[in-house]
């Protein structure tokens, strides 16, 4: 047998046939829905007047538009509501489990998936929603899909699609103090710009993705469409069924150990082809921040920004632009702009880690005047978390607030927007023109920077503190 | 359910030439919030199109009177973000059949084809050559045709050839939906699940 990688080898293992001169008819194993991208999909169904073909296969979340206040009281926004209603009209007329406002497990899609132990190596998973890649740091080929895919997975449990190329990406040696899963994940979208790895599907390797935690690794696959890529996962071991074992949809007892067997053939051969191999030193990496308006766009926090585009990605004209949104010039530096909000959570950065870097941080400081900070919980199970470790209490205490579970400033779907022309320092993915809120201007950096611009009202270097 | 089939388009084109053009501008997620696929048009480039007070941007192409047509041309990496097909929903809704560029994000170009939206991906040479054209000459026509596979300026005979599987290409050339085509599967995915270890 010729040898693979470990998407080839997944991939492979889920085709139930392939259409003639087309896409392989993918079958999928887990399905996440949420409120915004789904109810179109039923409506098809609707339309077709046929039933979902394996409704325990799909969990739905609402996520992307609720409240992070007041949860208990019916969201006030009337569209927002209608979705979530919706939503549970959709899950209850079909059979799908639904996790919905309140409910013990409710969170973030890509936060409550791998969580519960319903995201497991080797599945095939999507989502109608890009960062669906998240679970591939279980070793797993997950993706976004539009929502006529959405409808198609509901109608048949399958997904027509084209065999991406392949991309490694290797991050070799150690990073060093205060150099999060989010740096290196930010300075590799820096390196290879935000289409770079458009039609390809991304292997992680390396001893500085090796050594990370799972909740670490999700960060960098999380952010794998960043770059364009069509997801990213990282191969499965100790780390990862260490950290499924015992969750509540994960395999128990002996049935753990027979999937562990399993699991560990999920590996690329030694010799296997990729497309394309990338190798970085993990050592180069510094904490990042973004300066413009799209992820590619990020620099060391101790840097200046750049007079022009060195990835040759970017004309002049768009360059400019993206400075004039921001408000910022070429040559200055980063650190000490002035920061108005500080945004931690969404599903690059909501989990329980995160939550207890930025405490751990902040803990016997206080927030600097002028800074408004929304911490946001990537689910409840983490919201109960934070609170049973304490986590509330260091918050509060250094003059913070932990605010309930949602997606929250990262799209701004919700009431949580950044008001036009204020600067935030955001854990989330996404710096887009508008996308915290019209007229926003979002600086992407880990938990550990947005904790150091909390305290001092200034982008700040974390490691200062260190 | 068939969809709106394409074949030939010829027609004056809009041109926005900056790259990496995201989802979250072609439609920001606070316009997300409709449970139909109808009516994105309205938003389409919202935070581009209108500012804060909801009157249109003068210096917006799609408020620039010289400009119309069914072809949006764009820079390059167009529709990179968010899965959202309501990018797609909006382009189509506001009356483009077609978006060419020199290289789509893969997402939308999946979401597009699935909406009968022509996706034509181009050389930057074409492009630059395209976009110089229309600036000069805004009632310039372009002809996109799917069965040849080429875009090519009217009256000027420059044109280049695109790629398109061909199985998309039978389906937006027919008005084939890939969901009737997977449900007219659905034995084999049976016969599938019964022989694998789920």
């Amino acid at each position: 047998m010729s040898s693979k990688t470990i998407f080839d080898r997944i991939w492979d293992d889920h085709v139930v046939c392939t259409v003639p001169e087309g896409p392989d008819v993918l079958y999928i194993d887990r399905h996440f829905i949420h409120e915004v991208t789904s109810p179109q999909a039923f409506g098809g169904l609707k339309k077709r007047g046929i039933p979902v073909f394996r409704p325990d296969k799909t969990v739905a979340t609402a996520d992307h538009n609720v409240p992070t206040t007041n949860q208990h009281l019916p969201i006030q926004e009337e569209l927002s509501r209608v979705q979530v209603e919706k939503l549970a009209a959709n899950c209850s007329e079909h059979g799908i489990t639904l996790y919905g406002l309140n409910h013990a497990y409710n969170g973030i899609v890509h936060v409550i998936g791998p969580e519960l132990g319903i995201t497991q190596p080797g599945m095939t998973i999507v989502c109608g929603d890009s960062h669906t890649s998240t679970h591939g740091a279980f070793g797993s080929v997950a993706f976004g899909i539009g929502t006529s895919e959405v409808e198609m997975v509901l109608a048949g449990q399958c997904i027509m699609q084209s065999r991406p190329k392949t991309m490694r990406i290797n991050i070799e040696g150690k990073t060093g103090k205060g150099v999060t899963s989010k740096d290196i994940i930010l300075y590799i979208i820096s390196q290879i710009s935000t289409g770079g790895a458009t039609g390809y599907f991304v292997e992680y390797s390396g001893e500085a993705v090796r050594s990370l935690s799972m909740e670490a690794r999700m960060t960098i696959c999380n952010m794998s469409i960043e770059m364009g890529a069509r997801g990213g996962l990282i191969a499965p071991d100790e780390v990862t069924y260490e950290y499924l074992r015992g969750r509540e949809f994960a395999p128990a007892d002996k049935e753990f150990d027979r999937h562990v067997e399993r699991w560990e053939k999920l590996s690329s051969d030694s010799d296997a082809p990729f497309d394309r191999e990338l190798i970085f030193d993990a050592a180069g990496i510094e904490p990042m921040i973004t300066w413009g308006t799209n992820p590619g766009m990020g620099i060391p926090v101790t840097a200046t920004i750049p007079r022009k585009d060195e990835t040759g990605n970017t004309s002049e004209a768009s360059f400019g632009k993206s400075l004039d949104y921001m408000g910022f010039n070429p040559g200055e530096p980063m650190a000490g702009k002035k920061v108005d909000y500080v945004f931690v959570g969404s599903c690059t950065n909501g989990r329980i880690e995160d939550l207890r870097s930025f405490a751990q941080f902040v803990k016997g400081r206080r927030k600097a005047e002028g800074v408004t900070a929304w911490i946001v919980p990537g689910s409840r199970q983490v919201e109960k978390q934070a609170a049973g470790e304490g986590i509330r209490d260091i918050l509060e205490d250094a003059g913070f607030e932990l605010r309930q579970p949602g997606c929250s400033a990262c799209l701004a779907m919700n009431e949580d927007k950044i008001p036009e022309g204020k600067y935030a320092v955001s854990t989330s993915n996404r710096n887009f023109e508008g996308r915290q809120g019209p007229g926003a201007r979002t600086m992407l950096a880990s938990p550990l920077t947005a904790a150091a611009a909390a305290i001092t009202g200034v982008v700040t270097d974390p490691r200062e503190f260190l | 359910m068939p969809i709106e089939k394409f074949t030939t388009l010829v027609s004056t084109c809009v041109p926005l030439p900056a790259e990496n053009v995201d989802t979250d501008q072609i439609i920001p997620a606070r316009f997300l919030k409709a449970t139909s696929r109808e009516g994105f048009g309205e938003n389409l480039f919202r935070d581009w199109r209108y500012d804060n007070a909801g009157r249109p941007r003068k210096d917006f192409v799609l408020n620039d009177e010289r400009y119309g047509g069914e072809i949006l041309v764009a820079g390059k990496n167009f529709g990179s973000g968010s899965s959202r097909e309501h990018a797609a929903w909006a382009i189509k809704d506001y009356g483009f059949r077609v978006v060419i560029s020199s290289f789509f994000a893969d997402i939308f170009r999946n979401n597009a084809l699935n909406n009968g939206l022509l996706p034509v991906q181009v050389t930057g040479d074409f492009l630059s050559l395209l976009l110089d054209c229309i600036v000069k000459d805004p009632r310039l026509k372009v002809r996109v045709d799917l069965e040849k596979q080429t875009v090519s300026l009217e009256d000027k005979g420059e044109y280049e050839n695109f790629e398109i599987s061909v199985y998309k290409k039978k389906c937006l050339l027919n008005g084939y939906d890939d969901i009737d085509y997977l449900l007219s599967m659905k034995d084999r995915i049976v016969e599938w699940e019964q022989k694998t270890e789920l």
